[in-house]
């Protein structure tokens, strides 16, 4: 007969003298196996009488139900040993720099593009195009600029070798063709912007052999001289961030447009940042004009039913004023240094939302 | 154009200041360009009178002076011999600057020699307002203490440079401009009509006119015993403060109608002309030794002017040595005539000369100037050089417009806002020179002769405009769009816009780069065509339009590193030309990495082809194109390497992209050090994306059952490619088969020379009901037959 007593203690001190989970298993293969001590005395209990078993059985499971809670505890807690053992091995310096990833950067011209489209279309334009290689209508016939007329000369314009008798090409001196394409390719009502490059031949401290421009063009019964106006200060305010901007409009002459407007702004110089809105100085950002009725009838729309505005802009230009940029030519030389200072982050998309700008 | 303050109020009456008129200028339209205020500059200096001036204790040449000055009394050391007492001398305070020495004075009293100076007598050079430096300027005793050095020295007059715009060549005659400020309410043009000189006797010089579409009217007087000296001082300082250098009287003349009326005019010497002069279409094999020293062929397309020894001058451009006026000329013939603007311009440019005659005619002159011209350099000559003249002879006549514009004045409002009322808008169009002919609604107006713009309605409009003043136009924001809101930009603008992030996020610089580039490296990308090369590039190296964007990345990418970047990585969205049609320009997004050693700690990675590749797919992954679509093809392009690059196509005919490492010859002869790697990615290629009706997504498909993955290794061919593998496996069963994944591609020990194992794992989903042991079976081998079938390879065991 074995003494129930004296088994729990002993098994319970085994147990938790057990050092690893082999050990432990052992334990438990001996006590609470098939052929375990603890399985064998409760395989006796049958042959037990009534009043032995009523005794008996519940010290039996009782012995059982403890053994196996302190198999499981010890079970538990040498596992947490084990994986403390393991993790202390693991260790790792995270302090040591990470695979360093390149950084990119977007091209700021091709940001402010992007920030002008979120201004315009806020406005209702959608965003027009046309091919930098223009034939001599396009560029300048068909926008009112005649055949020897000393306007033509002011645009220092590329041309291709002649083909076959024809005017030669030329490159776009100004995103104005697009205007043509435009009307010609659909009827007014029409709001679009046109982005794009454009070529003059000049370089020099302030002019670049290629250059970006915008164009405005808006065709509707009843848009007059007071919207352009409005229009256009509007867009100067949210361009440049600013709540209100002193502007004014001078007479000037562009062929395409009949009257014809500059629009100056004021700003300030601040040491090497230029604010632009109030100030003492007055700067010159674009060129405008209600479009004249030539150009109007040669896209085929009458000038008595249909009249709207137009106008351009530097991009290049724009963007220094409002980035800093101090100098053009590094523009177009695809410098790292520059690009990594004067770009965008790659998800800072201009939006009326969001916000224009980083 | 130049013109100063004096000259303008030759012509207009005003009580302005000089701001006023830069006012008015701007409301006008006359954009300024510089104003030279002599009186801003000589603003510190000031009439003083000198009291007394004794020996300097200390220093011979030194004289020791009490002056009267605005500041009160002043003592004041000066070196000049010519200081004395009683002169009347100009007084530079402390502290001021003195332009013509370049230096300010010490803002405190300074000892010279041991006596106090405070301040200092200039000479008129010393404040750059004149030539004189014998001694301090010593000016007339009248002059009151105090007046500003500008007015004693007589130089106070602004001059004004300001922009022509080409509309307008009657802003290039100071009376033009008179004429349009006075409209524009700076005060009164004063319109003193020329009077006739009349001649003594008949001019002996006969003129023709062989080509009236050319030269419609020419007048010419002669005037006989001129004496050509110098001309009058107040002729030459108009001049000279224009930027003209003064010559003789006889050209001073010329030059002085030619600014004050925008009337060119050209005075030759009587007596070397030969019988008639002529006006006349050039002839091959003529030549003319011209005023600016050259000698020019002269062509069929010129207008010249001739006499009985050939030709004397290109008309309207510019006059001939043979026949031009010198000092000892006495007898003077005057020409004034008009010169078809397309003719003048087109001579002009293919002779490049410039002068002030070409300039004008080009644009155009009053065509009814021509008498008045005559007339004022008459006078002008007769009252400085004396003479007789004979009576002008006119040829032709002045080829005056004539046509009436319609002007409905409803359109001022109509086009620009304003609501100006109809009497003035009558005093504007009359204060501009025109003929009202007023019938209510609609106005028929008769230009001016020097007005060349004035066509229609709006031509007129623009003019009521401007003189209203722009600042006084309404202010009002765009309506809302008729039509609703649309979409701000197109497809193909939003794919541009996502790749430029994609690449941008994968470390990519943006770049903007030249449209064109060297004809001969244009060529080694595939480009060279002749309809694409500049005639008149900015720079030799700069003449043929890019037949792709690739070569000004290496080349950027070498600048990068040779300025020490390690590892450039450069994009560019832009176009590349195909021809030279509307439709040849193609939208590409174009990508280069130049590696660079990038050592780390976990060791190194590298970029290559397949990098490349990865970027590629990435931003077609970006823009809605998933790769799966593609297939990758031998290199289409030469410039890459042979064997390391590819194309990207759609379907068998439409290739959308190259990629892969560029050919080292052509990158040496880019001068750029590889390897380099990159892809260029045409997205006029890409099919546009499919609209769908609404915005609501398709309905999710998502199997319940789980995927079953199994792996197969091929022997095949090398020179098979691997992607013919794949679409074989792929193609195998396309309802269950939904991914193939190549896990290993060996080549060595146990695998024949010439051959390869591929490992691929394939991925089947059931739809319906779980795949069973016998249909997994069937499924493998269908995967084997295929790859057997299409590529030759074989089950490795």
């Amino acid at each position: 007969m074995i003494d129930i007593d004296t088994i729990g203690p002993d098994v319970l001190a085994a147990i938790s003298a057990a050092t690893d989970l082999a050990g432990l298993d052992a334990i438990r293969v001996a006590e609470l196996g098939k052929k375990g001590r603890i399985s064998g005395l409760m395989k006796q209990l049958g042959g037990m009488s009534p009043e032995q078993r009523q005794t008996m059985g519940p010290r039996l499971n009782a012995l059982k139900t403890d053994v196996a809670a302190a198999i499981d505890a010890r079970r538990a807690a040498l596992e947490n040993a084990a994986l403390d053992a393991r993790l202390a091995t693991e260790t790792l310096d995270l302090s040591l720099p990470p695979r360093p990833e390149p950084v990119g950067a977007l091209h700021p011209v091709m940001q402010v593009f992007e920030e002008l489209a979120a201004i315009f279309g806020d406005m209702g334009f959608t965003v027009a195009e046309g091919p930098d290689i223009e034939d001599d209508w396009h560029n300048f016939t068909a926008l009112n600029f005649p055949e020897g007329h000393p306007a033509r000369e002011t645009h220092d314009t590329f041309f291709f070798q002649p083909q076959s008798g024809d005017a030669p090409k030329v490159l776009r001196t100004h995103t104005s063709p697009v205007q043509i394409r435009t009307m010609m390719g659909q009827k007014p009502p029409i709001r679009i912007i046109a982005p794009g490059r454009v070529y003059r031949n000049d370089w020099d401290a302030t002019h670049t052999p290629m250059f970006h421009q915008i164009e405005g063009l808006v065709i509707e019964k009843g848009v007059h001289m007071g919207h352009l106006k409005g229009c256009l200060i509007d867009f100067v305010k949210a361009f440049f961030e600013i709540d209100d901007v002193e502007a004014r409009f001078r007479p000037h002459f562009f062929p395409f447009t009949e009257p014809s407007a500059e629009m100056d702004v004021k700003f300030t110089r601040k040491g090497d940042s230029i604010q632009v809105g109030s100030g003492d100085s007055w700067m010159e950002i674009l060129g405008s004009g209600m479009v004249h009725p030539n150009v109007l009838r040669n896209c085929g729309i009458d000038p008595t039913e249909y009249q709207g505005f137009a106008f351009g802009l530097g991009v290049d230009r724009l963007a220094m004023l409002k980035y800093g940029m101090p100098d053009l030519r590094p523009y177009f030389e695809a410098d790292a240094v520059w690009t990594r200072h004067y770009g965008f982050r790659p998800w800072t998309t201009p939006s009326v939302s969001g916000g224009l700008s980083e | 154009m130049k013109f100063s303050l004096s000259w303008l109020k030759d012509h207009l009456s005003t009580a302005l200041s000089l701001n006023g008129i830069e006012a008015h200028m701007l409301k006008a339209g006359l954009e300024i360009e510089h104003i030279e205020n002599p009186a801003e500059k000589l603003a510190a200096f000031t009439v003083a009178k000198v009291r007394s001036a004794e020996p300097h204790p200390d220093a011979d040449k030194l004289r020791v002076c009490v002056v009267d000055t605005v500041d009160g009394e002043k003592q004041i050391v000066c070196g000049a011999p010519n200081a004395r007492a009683g002169m009347t001398a100009i007084y530079a305070p402390l502290g001021s600057y003195i332009p013509g020495l370049e230096f300010s004075l010490d803002k405190k009293p300074r000892k010279i020699r041991g006596v106090e100076s405070h301040g200092m007598l200039c000479s008129a050079k010393e404040i750059e307002a004149g030539d004189d430096h014998d001694g301090i300027a010593d000016l007339d005793s009248e002059l009151q203490l105090g007046l500003p050095a500008a007015d004693a020295l007589g130089v106070n007059d602004p001059v004004i440079d300001f922009e022509v715009t080409p509309n307008r060549p009657d802003w290039l005659g100071v009376r033009g401009i008179a004429r349009d400020l006075a409209a524009a309410g700076a005060g009164n043009f004063i319109d003193e009509p020329v009077r006739k000189v009349t001649g003594q006797f008949d001019c002996p010089i006969d003129i023709a006119l062989e080509a009236p579409d050319a030269c419609p009217v020419f007048a010419g007087v002669l005037v006989r015993g001129v004496q050509n000296g110098a001309s009058p001082d107040w002729l030459q300082a108009r001049l000279r403060a224009v930027g003209i250098a003064p010559k003789s009287l006889l050209i001073d003349i010329t030059n002085y109608i030619s600014f004050d009326r925008a009337r060119p005019l050209h005075a030759y010497d009587a007596d070397k002309l030969h019988g008639t002069v002529t006006a006349r279409l050039g002839r091959v094999g003529e030549t003319l030794d011209a005023l600016d020293g050259k000698t020019y062929a002269i062509t069929e397309d010129m207008c010249v002017i001739a006499d009985a020894r050939g030709v004397i001058g290109l008309g309207g451009v510019m006059g001939g040595t043979s026949t031009a006026v010198s000092d000892t000329t006495t007898n003077v013939f005057i020409e004034s005539a008009w010169f078809d603007p397309l003719r003048t311009a087109r001579t002009g440019r293919s002779t490049g000369i410039i002068s002030d005659a070409r300039y004008r005619f080009e644009r155009g002159v009053d065509p009814a100037s021509c008498m008045d011209g005559v007339n004022l350099a008459l006078r002008l000559i007769i009252e400085y050089g004396g003479g007789t003249p004979s009576r002008a002879r006119v040829a032709g006549a002045p080829p005056l417009p004539g046509h009436l514009v319609e002007f409905d004045h409803g359109d001022v409002a109509r086009l620009t806002g304003l609501t100006p009322k109809t009497a003035s808008m009558r005093k504007q169009l009359k204060a501009l020179g025109f003929g009202i002919e007023d019938t209510g609604e609609i106005w028929h107006l008769t230009p001016p002769s020097w007005r060349f713009d004035m066509d229609q309605s709006a031509d007129i409009v623009e003019e009521i405009a401007r003189l209203e003043g722009f600042d006084t136009l309404p202010t009002a924001s765009l309506p809302a769009p008729e039509k609703g809101r649309k979409v701000v930009t197109t497809p193909m603008q939003q794919r541009i816009r996502t790749a430029r992030r994609t690449l941008a996020a994968r470390g990519f610089l943006e770049t903007v780069t030249w449209s064109f580039m060297p004809k001969d490296e244009a060529v080694l990308f595939g480009g060279g065509d002749d309809a694409l090369t500049l005639s008149n590039p900015v720079a030799s190296d700069l003449n043929q339009m890019r037949p792709s964007i690739l070569a000004n990345l290496a080349k950027a990418a070498q600048r990068g590193v040779n300025r020490g970047e390690r590892d450039m990585r450069l994009f560019e969205a832009g176009p590349i030309y195909l021809g030279d049609g509307p439709k040849d320009q193609r939208s590409v997004i174009a990508a280069l990495v130049r590696p660079g050693e990038l050592r780390h700690w976990q060791g190194q990675s590298s970029y290559d082809a397949y990098a490349a590749k990865a970027d590629l797919f990435a931003v077609l992954h970006a823009i809605g194109q998933p790769a799966d679509r593609f297939q990758t093809d031998a290199p289409k392009q030469p410039y890459f390497h042979p064997g390391q690059g590819a194309s990207l196509k759609l379907g068998p005919k439409v290739t959308v992209a190259h990629f892969g490492a560029l050919h080292p010859r052509i990158l040496k002869a880019l001068d750029v050090e590889g390897p380099v790697y990159g892809f260029e990615l045409n997205l006029n290629a890409l099919p546009n994306m499919k609209a769908r009706p609404g915005k609501t997504k398709p309905v999710l498909d998502r199997a319940d059952l789980l995927p079953v993955r199994r792996d197969f290794a091929f022997i095949l061919a090398d020179t098979v490619p691997t992607g013919a593998l794949i679409r074989a496996v792929t193609g195998a069963d396309k309802a269950l088969i939904k991914a193939v994944h190549v896990f290993d591609v060996y080549r060595g020990a146990g695998i024949a020379e010439g051959q390869k194992s591929v490992a691929v794992e394939v991925t089947w989903q059931p739809r319906d009901e779980t795949l069973k042991d016998d249909q997994i079976e069937a499924l493998s081998r269908a995967v084997i037959a295929a790859v057997e079938s299409a590529t030759g390879g074989i089950l490795r065991a």
